[in-house]
C-alpha cells in the first residue's frame, strides 16, 4: 500500500485550525486516507478525514506520522498532504 | 396589558420582538431502542441526513463570522459528520440502538476521550456535546438549542445564561435579556452589563412569553410589558438618544463639590484592560488573575504568568492596578487546587484558603506578579481574595513582602473581616468590598438562585452597615501612604448601579470599581451630588427596614436617574 512520512509543520499541531484544514482535504480525496504515528501498527491508523480523530492522534510539531491510501489517485492524493502538513497552517 | 416585574440588573429601555431561547435537549432514555418497523439502515440513513443539516447549519455560520468564532464554528461543523462519531454511532444502531441514543452515547464517549486528553482537547470535549445535542434536536424535529441565529435584532428570553453562552451572544443582534431565573448576581446579569444590554431577571412567567411579540424592556425598572403603550414608546425614543451621551466616560470621578473618587474598571485580562483604558478608566480595582488558570488541568508556569499580568498592567501606566491572587474554588474549580466533592462549596476551600491546602501555587503567583510590576510602569496592588481573620491578612502581606510587593491587601467578602476591619487592616495596606460575596454571606443566600433574588441585593440594608464598618474601621487603623485613612473600595456589582455609588460614597468608600460600561453612567450621576448629599442618602439607606425601600427611597432623591433612565 502506498504509504508517506511527513513531519508535523503547524505550531499548534495538528490541532485546531490545522486539524480542521487537513481534516477537509483528507475528505476532498478520492481516495480514503488513513493516518498514524511513526511506528504504530497500520491496523491502529486511523481516519484522517475524521477531525476529532486527528485530536485524539495528538500529533505535536515536529511528531512524524505515516499517512497511507490505496486505489486510483492514491499517489497523488498522498502528496498532496503531505505537503500540507509540512506547511505551518498556523502561520497563514 | 400583561406585565412582568423581576429584578432589573442592567439599565436601558427599548422595545424589540421576542426570541424564546430553546430548551435545552432532554438525554434519549438509556436503552431506548429503535422504534418497531425501523430498519437499522433507515435509522443511520436519518441519522447521517441530521448530521448534515447541522454541518450545513453551523457551515453557513462559520461563512458569516471572523476571527476565532470562524475557526471554532468550522472545527465544530466539521465534528458533525465526522466518521469517527458517526461509524461508532452507526454501530450502535445496527445494535439495536434508536438515532438519538446512538448518537447522545457516542458524543458521551467521544467527549471523555478528548477530556481525558487535557489541554487545547478537553477545551474542544464541550464541542462534541454541543454538536451531540444539535443532531439530537435536528432528528426530533425541535429547534437548536443556544443561542436562536438570526439577522433580524431580537429580545432574548431565557431560563437563564450559562457562561458559555456568552460566546455565541452577538450584542449587535441581541436588543436585551429577560429571564425567568437568575438573580441580580446571575451570569446573565454580569453578562449584560458587560455588553452594556439592557436586562432583567427573574420576571417570573416570561417564559410562556410567544415568539415574535412585541415588548418593552426597562432594565434599570426591572419591568417587561407586553404590547408597549405610547408612552412605552416615547421612553424606549429617549433612552436612544440619552444611552448615546452615557457612554463616555471623561475619566474623572468627582462629586459635585469635588470631592475625588476614582473609577476603575474590573478586568478579566489584556483585551478587557485595554478596552477599559480606551473607556476612560482611571485604573483598575479588579484584576481577576483565574483566565490564566481556567480550563487547565496544571498550574502555569511563572513565566507565563508573569507574561499575562504584564499585559494587563501595559495598559495602565503611572495608574492603579488593583490584582486579586487567584480566587479558585466554589463557582470556579480548578482540578489541580479544589476539591469538587466538598458539600458546601461556597463556604469550602476556595480563595486565599486554598493556600491552606494547596501551598505554593500563590507564593508562585506573587513572584509572578513581583516580576510583571518591575517589568512594568503601572502602581500594582496586590489583594487576596476569602480573607476572614486578622491573622490570614498578616500571612498573606509577610507572604507579598517576601515576594518584593508593596502594597498588599485584603478583599472583605467574609462578613468577619469587615466586623473586624480594624484588626484586619492594621496588617495590610488597603481593602477592597467584593459586594457580590459579601451579600451572599451576609443574607446566606446562594447568588445564583432565583427565588432568593430579593435576599441577594447590595441594597440589603445589613449590607450596608457592613461596608460602614469596614469603612469605620479604615478610619481607626490610620494612616495609609497619604496619611489618609487606608483605602477601602468596592469593586462588586454594586459599584456598577448609580444610585448605590452615590450611597456608597456617602459611606466613605474612596474608590468604585466595576465593568467598564458602567464608568459613564456613575460617573455622570455621581457628578450630580455633593459628598453632603451622598452622606444623606447613605444615612436614609441604611436606615431602610427592606433593601426595597432602602433603593427605592435613595432613588426618589436622585431624579437624574429616572431622566436618564438609569
Amino acid at each position: 500500500m502506498p504509504e508517506r512520512t511527513a513531519t508535523i509543520a503547524s505550531r499548534s499541531g495538528l490541532h485546531a485550525r490545522p486539524a480542521a484544514l487537513f481534516a477537509e482535504a483528507a475528505g476532498e480525496q478520492p481516495v480514503e486516507v488513513t493516518i498514524s504515528m511513526q511506528g504504530e501498527p497500520a491496523d491502529d491508523a486511523l481516519d484522517a478525514a475524521s477531525i476529532l480523530s486527528l485530536m485524539t492522534l495528538g500529533a505535536a510539531k515536529g511528531d512524524v506520522v505515516v499517512l497511507r491510501a490505496e486505489g486510483d489517485g492514491a499517489e497523488a492524493a498522498l502528496d498532496a498532504l503531505v505537503k500540507l502538513l509540512e506547511t505551518d497552517l498556523d502561520a497563514e | 396589558m400583561q406585565n412582568f416585574q423581576g429584578v432589573g440588573v442592567s439599565p436601558g429601555r427599548i422595545i424589540g420582538s421576542v426570541r424564546q431561547m430553546p430548551k435545552p435537549v432532554s438525554e434519549p432514555p438509556s436503552g431506548e431502542r429503535l422504534a418497531e418497523g425501523i430498519s437499522p439502515e433507515d435509522a443511520v440513513a436519518r441519522l447521517k441526513a441530521a448530521a448534515q443539516s447541522v454541518h450545513d447549519e453551523l457551515k453557513g455560520r462559520a461563512d458569516t463570522a471572523s476571527g476565532d468564532g470562524k475557526a471554532v464554528l468550522e472545527a465544530t461543523a466539521l465534528m458533525a459528520k465526522d466518521t469517527m462519531l458517526l461509524k461508532s454511532a452507526a454501530k450502535l444502531i445496527n445494535a439495536g440502538s434508536s438515532a438519538e441514543r446512538a448518537i447522545w452515547e457516542a458524543g458521551a464517549s467521544v467527549s471523555e476521550m478528548l477530556h481525558n486528553l487535557g489541554g487545547y482537547m478537553a477545551e474542544r470535549a464541550t464541542d462534541v456535546l454541543d454538536v451531540r445535542a444539535r443532531i439530537v434536536a435536528e432528528l426530533r424535529g425541535v429547534p437548536a438549542p443556544g443561542i436562536p441565529a438570526s439577522d433580524t435584532p431580537f429580545i432574548l428570553v431565557a431560563e437563564d445564561l450559562a457562561p458559555a453562552d456568552t460566546a455565541t451572544l452577538n450584542p449587535a443582534v441581541v436588543l436585551a435579556l429577560v429571564t425567568s431565573g437568575g438573580g441580580p448576581q446571575s451570569h446573565t446579569a454580569i453578562i449584560a452589563r458587560s455588553l452594556g444590554l439592557p436586562a432583567v431577571v427573574a420576571a417570573h412567567g416570561v417564559d410562556d412569553l410567544a415568539d415574535a411579540s412585541e415588548v418593552y424592556v426597562d432594565g434599570a425598572a426591572g419591568f417587561v410589558a407586553v404590547a408597549p403603550s405610547d408612552e412605552q414608546r416615547a421612553a424606549a425614543k429617549a433612552w436612544a438618544e440619552t444611552s448615546a451621551t452615557l457612554a463616555e466616560f471623561d475619566g474623572n470621578g468627582t462629586t459635585a463639590d469635588g470631592h475625588l473618587v476614582p473609577l476603575l474598571a474590573n478586568v478579566g485580562g489584556a483585551k478587557d484592560a485595554v478596552a477599559a483604558a480606551a473607556l476612560g478608566a482611571q485604573g483598575v480595582g479588579l484584576f481577576r488573575t483565574e483566565f490564566c488558570f481556567l480550563e487547565r488541568d496544571t498550574e502555569p508556569s511563572v513565566d507565563e504568568q508573569a507574561a499575562a499580568y504584564k499585559a494587563v498592567f501595559d495598559a495602565f501606566p503611572g495608574k492603579k492596578v488593583v490584582l486579586r491572587t487567584l480566587d479558585a474554588g466554589a463557582d470556579k474549580p480548578l482540578p489541580f487546587l479544589t476539591d469538587a466533592t466538598e458539600p458546601n462549596p461556597a463556604l469550602g476551600v476556595r480563595g486565599y484558603r486554598t493556600d491552606f491546602t494547596t501551598p505554593g501555587v500563590l507564593e508562585r503567583q506573587l513572584e509572578a506578579i513581583a516580576r510583571a510590576d518591575s517589568e512594568s510602569e503601572a502602581d500594582v496592588w496586590v489583594m487576596a481574595p476569602m480573607i476572614s481573620t486578622a491573622a490570614e491578612a498578616g500571612r498573606f502581606a509577610s507572604l507579598c513582602a517576601a515576594a518584593g510587593i508593596e502594597t498588599p491587601g485584603v478583599m472583605v467578602e467574609v462578613p468577619s473581616a469587615a466586623l473586624t476591619s480594624a484588626t484586619v487592616l492594621r496588617e495590610v495596606g488597603f481593602a477592597s468590598l467584593g459586594t457580590n460575596d459579601l451579600t451572599q454571606y451576609a443574607m446566606a443566600a446562594d447568588r445564583q438562585l432565583g427565588p432568593l433574588a430579593e435576599l441577594n441585593t447590595p441594597w440589603q440594608p445589613a449590607v450596608l452597615r457592613l461596608v460602614q464598618l469596614t469603612v469605620e474601621g479604615a478610619a481607626q487603623e490610620g494612616s495609609g501612604r497619604e496619611g489618609d485613612p487606608k483605602p477601602v473600595g468596592v469593586c462588586g456589582e454594586a459599584a456598577a448601579d448609580p444610585a448605590l455609588a452615590v450611597v456608597l460614597t456617602g459611606l466613605g468608600v474612596t474608590t468604585l470599581s466595576m465593568t467598564a460600561r458602567s464608568l459613564a453612567a456613575v460617573g455622570t450621576v455621581l457628578k450630580t451630588v455633593t459628598l453632603e448629599q451622598a452622606q444623606e442618602l447613605a444615612r436614609l439607606a441604611l436606615s431602610a427596614p427592606s433593601a426595597l425601600e432602602a433603593r427605592d427611597w435613595v432613588r426618589a432623591k436622585l431624579p437624574v436617574l429616572e431622566e436618564l433612565g438609569l
